[in-house]
């Protein structure tokens, strides 16, 4: 092995050169009303990579993550400005099909949210929006995603039971097969694991770390650790503005910014 | 810089940096005994130096135990990160310091003879001043967070191994007038070696503040001097 290769070979994947952008975001403003909650955010999300945003609250990060896939748009009086290039198309235009790209970039919130039927439903429900599936087609999605997400062993004997019936921890994981199940490229995860216990938290992660093969994520988290143990690039946010976007490994041990480091230590106000 | 919201957090980090420090002034009084003990062939005093090597043990230990206890409690960031990971780093060169000294104390109950050369032992005090600077500097520069003064002695040691150098050429001709002087003069060689080591040590502490306020290391290559390893016996025709 040349040098160079065995140079390579050493390096960490998540170091290697930027990998291919999946979504640039450029001088991105929001407005709640006249209250302006995004200034001037600029930055790019890569493909097989998860990228953590993290910062106090109020900050903007979770309206950051709602303008991704225009989740804000079933919101009066709330409107974005500036750019956000999915594949470089700019998703914010007022040509965007807001349902198709709710199908490619597909989001979990903070506390589970099944919806009130089947747990086999709860999945293949997305699915029928967007494809027409004869029953074994359908059957094999669901089961796919279930699988994916980590939960086919613990339901597959009860697939028809409530949703509501599972444990926050596995509601979880069905939302987050729900969201995988109509084939995304873009996941978003807002606080996935807050209302979780540590093996339910610890599952998502690793589920996580899977995913990051096929998709691109993005996780708005207040749990510090969390951040450190997921993410590849961590970006963090204050009243509004980025400050410091980084590989994470440089975030944690050496930030750049006094702001990010007085955060991440627990100096803050 | 500010504080933490949780105060508890502050003083734990405070309390790892005083008793770092504290080690150190042991290390330095350990170093400055143990070589008066050479000089005077003092064995009461060497005994000492030895007996209070465990004290220094100690230190590092609770230092270490102290340092885990934060990382598992608090699960420090950045700055605070390197903090807990510089001090169990300074409180592991120290440990070997303090080695190193009583090292050279467990040398001085076995040597007997009237061969005193007054050079060397010169030479042996000298270089024992440089690296007491060398450590008094650079644990300065550790509870100030200094990188300025522990690049300094980053780049001082060279001094040090000069100072080997010749004291290790010194002792090669006595060995050769006179066989008499080897089992001396080969545990003073020991001796210099000791204290050329905790110079070293001295070097990775300031290493160490260096990571702990920049965040990154600094370059491999330390300007080194120390040609000892590849020295020979000159023969005479």
């Amino acid at each position: 092995m040349t040098s160079a290769a065995i140079a390579a070979a050493d390096r960490p994947a998540a170091d290697t050169a930027d990998p291919a952008e999946k979504i640039r975001i450029r001088g991105l403003d929001f407005y709640y009303g006249d209250a302006k909650a995004l200034r001037g955010i600029g930055l790019s999300l890569h493909q097989n990579r998860v990228t953590a945003i993290i910062g106090p609250s109020g900050c903007g990060k979770s309206t950051l993550l709602r303008v991704l896939n225009r989740i804000y748009d079933l919101y009066p009086n709330q409107r974005a400005e500036g750019e956000v290039l999915l594949d470089g198309e700019n998703i914010l235009s007022a040509r965007q099909d807001v349902n198709l790209l709710r199908a490619r970039v597909g989001m979990v919130f903070q506390k589970p949210t099944p919806f009130p039927m089947s747990i086999y439903e709860n999945i293949a429900f997305g699915i029928r929006l967007y494809d027409r599936l004869p029953r074994s087609g359908l059957d094999e999605r669901v089961e796919s995603a279930l699988r994916r997400a980590a939960l086919w062993d613990e339901v597959k004997d009860k697939l028809g039971a409530n949703g509501l019936s599972l444990s926050g921890g596995q509601q979880q994981r069905l939302c987050i097969a729900r969201t995988i199940a109509v084939h995304p490229e873009v996941i978003l995860l807002d606080e996935p694991c807050s209302a979780l216990d540590p093996i339910s938290t610890a599952r998502i992660e690793e589920l996580i770390d899977e995913l990051k093969d096929d998709y691109t994520i993005v996780i708005v988290t207040h749990n510090m650790q969390q951040a450190a143990r997921v993410s590849d690039f961590a970006a963090f946010m204050y009243l509004g503005e980025l400050i410091e976007v980084d590989l994470t490994s440089k975030v944690f041990t050496a930030p750049r910014d006094r702001r990010t480091q007085d955060y991440i230590t627990g100096r803050f106000g | 810089m500010s504080e933490h919201t949780i105060k508890a957090f502050d003083t734990e980090l405070q309390e790892l940096v005083r008793k770092v420090a504290e080690m150190g002034g042991l290390a330095e009084r350990q170093i400055t005994d143990a070589i008066a003990a050479l000089i005077k062939r003092d064995t009461a005093q060497a005994e000492r130096v030895m007996a209070i090597d465990t004290n220094i043990d100690a230190l590092q230990r609770e230092i270490e135990e102290k340092g885990i206890l934060i990382i598992a409690r608090r699960q420090p960031m950045a700055v605070d990160l390197r903090e807990v990971v510089g001090a169990l780093r300074v409180s592991n060169d120290l440990e070997r310091i303090g080695d190193l000294a009583k090292n050279i104390a467990k040398r001085v109950v076995v040597l007997d003879g009237e061969f005193r050369p007054n050079k060397v032992i010169r030479g042996v005090e000298h270089m024992t001043d440089l690296v007491l600077a060398q450590l008094k500097q650079v644990l300065d520069s550790y509870v100030r967070r200094d990188v300025a003064m522990a690049i300094e002695v980053w780049r001082n040691d060279e001094a040090i191994d000069a100072v080997n150098n010749s004291l290790f050429r010194e002792l090669l001709t006595y060995m050769m007038e006179d066989p008499r002087n080897i089992t001396f003069c080969t545990h003073l060689l020991f001796c210099a070696k000791n204290i050329e080591r905790m110079g070293d040590h001295a070097t990775n502490i300031a290493e160490t503040v260096h990571y702990i306020v920049e965040g990154r290391s600094l370059p491999d290559e330390r300007p080194k001097s120390d040609l000892t390893s590849f020295a020979r016996v000159p023969l005479r025709k």
